[in-house]
């Protein structure tokens, strides 16, 4: 009990001083999963679009895949990018393993689905209310996607936040394609793997603490974003 | 205001003619062998009490779904292109989250009206409809009656040949049905064709130069309608008009 109190004094300490390996663990995690979240979003919603609005052979099946693969493990996202980055795999001859581009890569495997599963229900249950007037009005199905995209904008911003609340906390996947090496792949879930094995419970709990403060301002975020749309248009 | 027409010239696509249209959905026949003859220029009420297939004779008008068996035929070679110059207002309209003028210059752009003239039409349809001074107010908060205006301005920004109206009154109360009823109005003075449905007896009245009465999914009359509301032809016709329940 008293080694706890004592890291949490610790680990408040280093979260208010600013603490420069802290402060490069959580920019490099920042960098890390929006870049990811980023990517996944140019890839997902346009899926998710198809998905939701096209008919094609297929498409049911992709649906239930697309579903299945939002509870992928990362551990085995991290393994098949591994094998695909590393020195004898696919893509070895690229340089990727142990960087944080690989890490990007890894998490944006694990958001794609998340992005294109819920943006195909929020899509499609657009389309249903929107459909015919909007073919009424002359609109194609390509057309459609960009209006409905702008109209489920506030949905939409919520299913990426979802998407970044998956890979912020995830440790599987980053740790095994970039290694939790110091200054260069340390984020912060490795790191509180490693500092907690070392016993060095303060730098632990401190991005700890930091993580469980970034979910409240997601998941604040999210609400706020639900909260405006609500407000401002009925 | 033959400035409001699309090209001067231009074939027209009226009159518009169903031939035998039937719609059937799981096995029921909802519409029955329908013909129905919608000429330029007029004002045409479709009457009919719940469940009659007015709302499924329009969507089958506007091209919204195909009929099982027969014909929808608009005149001429432009008829290919009828889509465009067409437009229908919703019994309940869907109006994007953005500004109602906003609404406005969207359904513009989807058919390609060049930029350099959105803002002027949309100042104009929302003008005739009387809602300029709403123009900047977001469309999902306005009120019921609003709405319907609003999309009725959308509709007609289009320069539509003809407007399909379902029962573009339904839900408004006296003041509202009035205002919508004048923008209604106006809009077929200046040359539009308008096919609306209503089970408002008194605004048939007020309103309908020829009245189509439908009935289970089958036309029971259709003509002018000074002879329809002095003399109903048919036993269902003279039934809905004392005011009985048709079953």
């Amino acid at each position: 009990m008293n080694e706890l109190s004592e890291s949490l004094v610790l680990a408040l300490g280093l979260v208010g001083s600013a603490d420069a390996t802290l402060v490069e663990i959580v920019v490099l995690t920042l960098k890390v999963s929006l870049s990811a979240v980023a990517l996944a979003t140019l890839l997902g919603l346009p899926l998710g679009g198809a998905l939701a609005l096209l008919r094609f052979p297929g498409r049911r099946p992709l649906i239930v895949m697309m579903n299945a693969l939002m509870g992928l493990p990362p551990v085995v996202v991290g393994l098949l990018v591994y094998l695909l980055l590393s020195r004898q795999g696919p893509l070895g001859g690229l340089g990727l393993l142990f960087t944080p581009q690989a890490m990007v890569i890894a998490q944006c495997v694990l958001v794609v689905p998340i992005v294109a599963a819920l943006s195909r229900q929020v899509l499609e249950g657009l389309w249903e209310e929107y459909g015919e007037q909007l073919r009424s009005l002359g609109s194609g199905r390509l057309q459609a996607l960009g209006t409905l995209l702008v109209e489920g904008r506030f949905a939409i911003l919520t299913v990426v936040l979802a998407g970044f609340g998956r890979v912020i906390a995830e440790v599987g996947a980053v740790l095994i394609v970039g290694g939790n090496i110091a200054h260069v792949t340390r984020v912060m879930t490795t790191a509180i793997a490693l500092e907690t094995s070392k016993g060095d419970l303060a730098l632990a709990l401190a991005l700890g603490l930091i993580l469980i403060g970034l979910a409240l301002v997601v998941n604040g975020g999210a609400q706020f974003v639900r909260e405006y749309a609500g407000w401002r248009h009925g | 205001m033959d400035e409001i027409r699309r090209d001067t010239g231009v074939v027209g696509i009226l009159p518009l003619e169903l031939r035998g249209v039937s719609y059937e959905a799981q096995g029921r026949r909802l519409v029955d062998t329908l013909n129905l003859r919608l000429e330029p220029g007029s004002l045409g009420v479709m009457l009919g009490p719940n469940g009659a297939g007015k709302t499924l004779t329009l969507r089958l008008c506007h091209g919204l779904i195909e009929p099982t068996l027969g014909t929808v035929n608009w005149l001429g070679p432009e008829g290919a292109q009828a889509r465009g110059r067409q437009a229908m207002v919703f019994q309940r309209p869907v109006l994007l989250r953005r500004s109602a003028q906003a609404n406005i210059r969207h359904a513009l752009a989807l058919n390609g009206v060049p930029r350099s003239e959105r803002a002027d039409r949309t100042r104009e349809a929302l003008e005739r409809v009387g809602l300029s001074p709403l123009a900047n107010r977001q469309a999902r908060v306005l009120s019921g009656g609003e709405q319907q205006r609003l999309a009725l301005a959308r509709a007609w920004a289009l320069r539509p040949e003809v407007l399909f109206l379902d029962e573009p009154t339904a839900s408004l109360d006296p003041a509202a049905a009035l205002a919508m009823e004048q923008a209604v109005r106006t809009i077929h003075a200046a040359g539009t064709t308008i096919l609306m449905t209503t089970h408002d007896l008194g605004q048939a009245r007020r309103f309908a130069q020829s009245v189509f009465f439908l009935h289970r999914g089958r036309m029971i009359e259709q003509g002018p309608a000074a002879d329809f509301f002095a003399a109903p032809r048919t036993r269902e016709a003279r039934a809905f008009l004392a005011g009985d329940l048709l079953t």
